[in-house]
């Protein structure tokens, strides 16, 4: 069995920090981390590996900085990383992301599973594992928050909006997780040294015979503008002697919203 | 050309109406609808066309074909569709299927000189992006509540029957479990009350059926924590949650997550209850009142209740 798992290392959301005049985003410079959900689908694969047997290996989209954010995935228990670095791809849409890693994923060949988690925090944009399936013509099991992986299929529980699903597939098939499914490992000091000499692979969009200008051309939506507006909130401070009068004037104040 | 909307969600396909309709007026559009049942609604709800076709219970393979068929015969440039989770996971296939850009989860749509220009929340809820799509047809979702859905018009359209072909499921069902109620529809509710890690027993959650019963009726919610960590309720509200536009939105014992207030952002009237001055909550409510919930909840009903 091969697991395939879609990693995107994005920058630490912990560090971002918003420009007080143009309300901008810093997102420049900040140590990139894989992604939470991804993490998670990760820790999905290494355990499901562990009764199956067989091969986790990542793949990833990025830059120079990728590499580095993947050495966690290695340290965690993945046995190999492919890796396209080009930092032209920066900013591509979804549609221009999963043509890339659709030939990537086709140049891999061999492969049971691919999962990933359902979003990734930066975008969250839900759309490249059923874009991926479409485009390989897998069958698509989304929201999975339980994932049982066996020879020839793979038996999950999705998480919709009023109810549960307890679905089987047959492989290959693209997963996605999400945030319930398990709690990710922290690597050990010995497992993180050993992780450095675990094979990467790195492609250019060559390699996978693309082109820039291709691969640009397929990328249609376009990032106008990103800002972190102030909440405009009316601010009113609820105060009295007692509680009881807090409470009243709090009640007094909903009723006055018209919103009861 | 024109813009097509469909969410196999009833009221949502109606708010998507609404706007489809504002945006068909100002591009010059028709607006067409994919539909199954009682075509005449959609009609009245804004449609201009109603593409009639069986979809029967939701399957991935059928709606997908359904919705393609759709869009040939509407020549759609632009597709409206609901974001439920059905609605997240056939928007990324069409727009694959179609070589088309998408944007999800849009909390506004607009058409500015020639381009229609989206809004939607990006780097964990903390910012707001601005899209555009440059590809004919262009996809894009929106969550229920995010437009408000017109009153019924007196306006005659056309029904089109739709005839589609699918391919079998290949992801076979072996059970449904419904989710408890009461959690259910935070998305849709009107008043949400929220319960944060204030809270020290599950037992004493019991006080917020009061609260929402005080308001009239009331949704209950939680933050993270007291769902994914505590396992006290289904449900939380917050960015990996559910995304909530109530009306009022009245936290008990919330500190203030960055997360959980990108899930909150739209609520027209945000209350919270903390006693943790300092609480970030706080900041970003429109009420506030610095207290012990303990205390402060039960002279909250005692309070709603008299003023009945």
């Amino acid at each position: 069995m091969r697991q395939l798992v879609l990693l995107k290392d994005i920058p630490d959301l912990k560090e971002i920090t918003i420009d007080r005049e143009t309300r901008h985003p810093k997102t420049e410079g900040i140590k990139t981390k894989i992604s939470d959900l991804d993490k998670r689908a990760l820790e999905a694969a290494i355990q499901a590996k562990g009764k199956v047997g067989g091969e986790v290996i990542v793949l990833s989209m990025g830059d120079d900085k990728t590499k580095t954010a993947l050495l966690e995935a290695l340290a965690m228990g993945a046995d190999g990383a492919y890796i396209i670095n080009e930092t032209g791809v920066k900013g591509i849409d979804t549609n221009a992301t999963s043509r890339v890693l659709e030939a990537a994923i086709r140049e891999i060949g061999e492969y049971d599973v691919i999962i990933s988690g359902e979003m990734t925090l930066d975008s969250l944009s839900s759309q490249i594992g059923p874009r991926l399936a479409e485009l390989l013509d897998h069958p698509q099991v989304t929201y999975v928050k339980e994932y049982e992986l066996s020879e020839g299929s793979v038996k999950a529980v999705r998480d919709l909006d009023n109810f549960e699903e307890i679905v089987e597939t047959p492989l290959p098939a693209i997963v996605t997780v999400v945030r319930e499914i398990n709690e990710p490992r922290i690597p050990s000091l010995m497992n993180i040294m050993k992780a450095k000499r675990k094979p990467q692979t790195i492609w250019s969009l060559a390699d996978l015979g693309l082109s820039l200008e291709e691969v640009q051309a397929m990328s249609y939506v376009k990032i106008k503008d990103v800002t972190a507006p102030e909440m405009t909130r009316k601010q009113v401070k609820i105060e009295a002697d007692t509680i009881e009068e807090a409470a009243s004037k709090l009640a007094a104040a909903i009723k006055e919203e018209g919103v009861i | 050309m024109s813009i097509l909307v469909f969410s196999e969600d009833r009221e949502l396909a109606y708010q998507l109406l609404a706007k489809a309709s504002e945006l068909a007026e100002k591009m010059s559009k028709e607006v067409y609808c994919l539909a199954s049942e009682t075509p005449e609604d959609y009609i009245k709800q804004g449609a201009d066309k109603v593409l009639q076709a069986e979809l029967g219970d939701f399957a991935l393979e059928s709606y997908r074909a359904a919705l393609l068929k759709a869009v040939e015969a509407s020549d759609a440039e632009l597709i409206l569709m609901g974001a439920t989770k059905r609605g997240k996971e056939l928007a990324p296939r069409i727009a694959a299927a179609l070589n088309a850009g998408c944007m999800t989860e849009c909390n506004k749509v607009d058409y500015i000189d020639g381009e229609v220009v989206i809004e939607r929340l990006t780097y964990g809820g903390s910012t707001i992006a601005k899209e555009t799509s440059t590809s004919k047809p262009t996809i894009i979702t929106a969550a229920s509540r995010s437009f408000d859905k017109l009153e019924p018009q007196d306006k005659t359209g056309e029904i089109i029957k739709l005839e589609f072909e699918a391919s079998e499921p290949k992801v076979k069902v072996l059970e449904t479990r419904e989710k408890p109620k009461g959690t259910q529809d935070l998305e849709n509710a009107d008043i949400i009350v929220s319960a944060g890690r204030g809270f020290k027993a599950k037992e004493d959650l019991a006080i917020l059926e009061e609260l929402a019963e005080a308001l009239g009726g009331a949704a209950i919610g939680c933050t993270r924590p007291i769902s994914a960590d505590l396992g006290w309720m289904d449900d939380w509200v917050g960015i990996s949650g559910k995304k909530v536009k109530p009306s009022l939105y009245m936290t008990c014992g919330v500190s203030g997550q960055i997360q959980h207030v990108a899930g909150i952002r739209d609520s027209k009237i945000i209350v919270s209850i903390n006693n943790d001055e300092g609480a970030g909550i706080h900041g970003v409510s429109d009420y506030s009142l610095v207290g012990d919930i303990y205390e402060v909840l039960p002279a909250l009903i005692k309070a709603l209740k008299e003023k009945a």
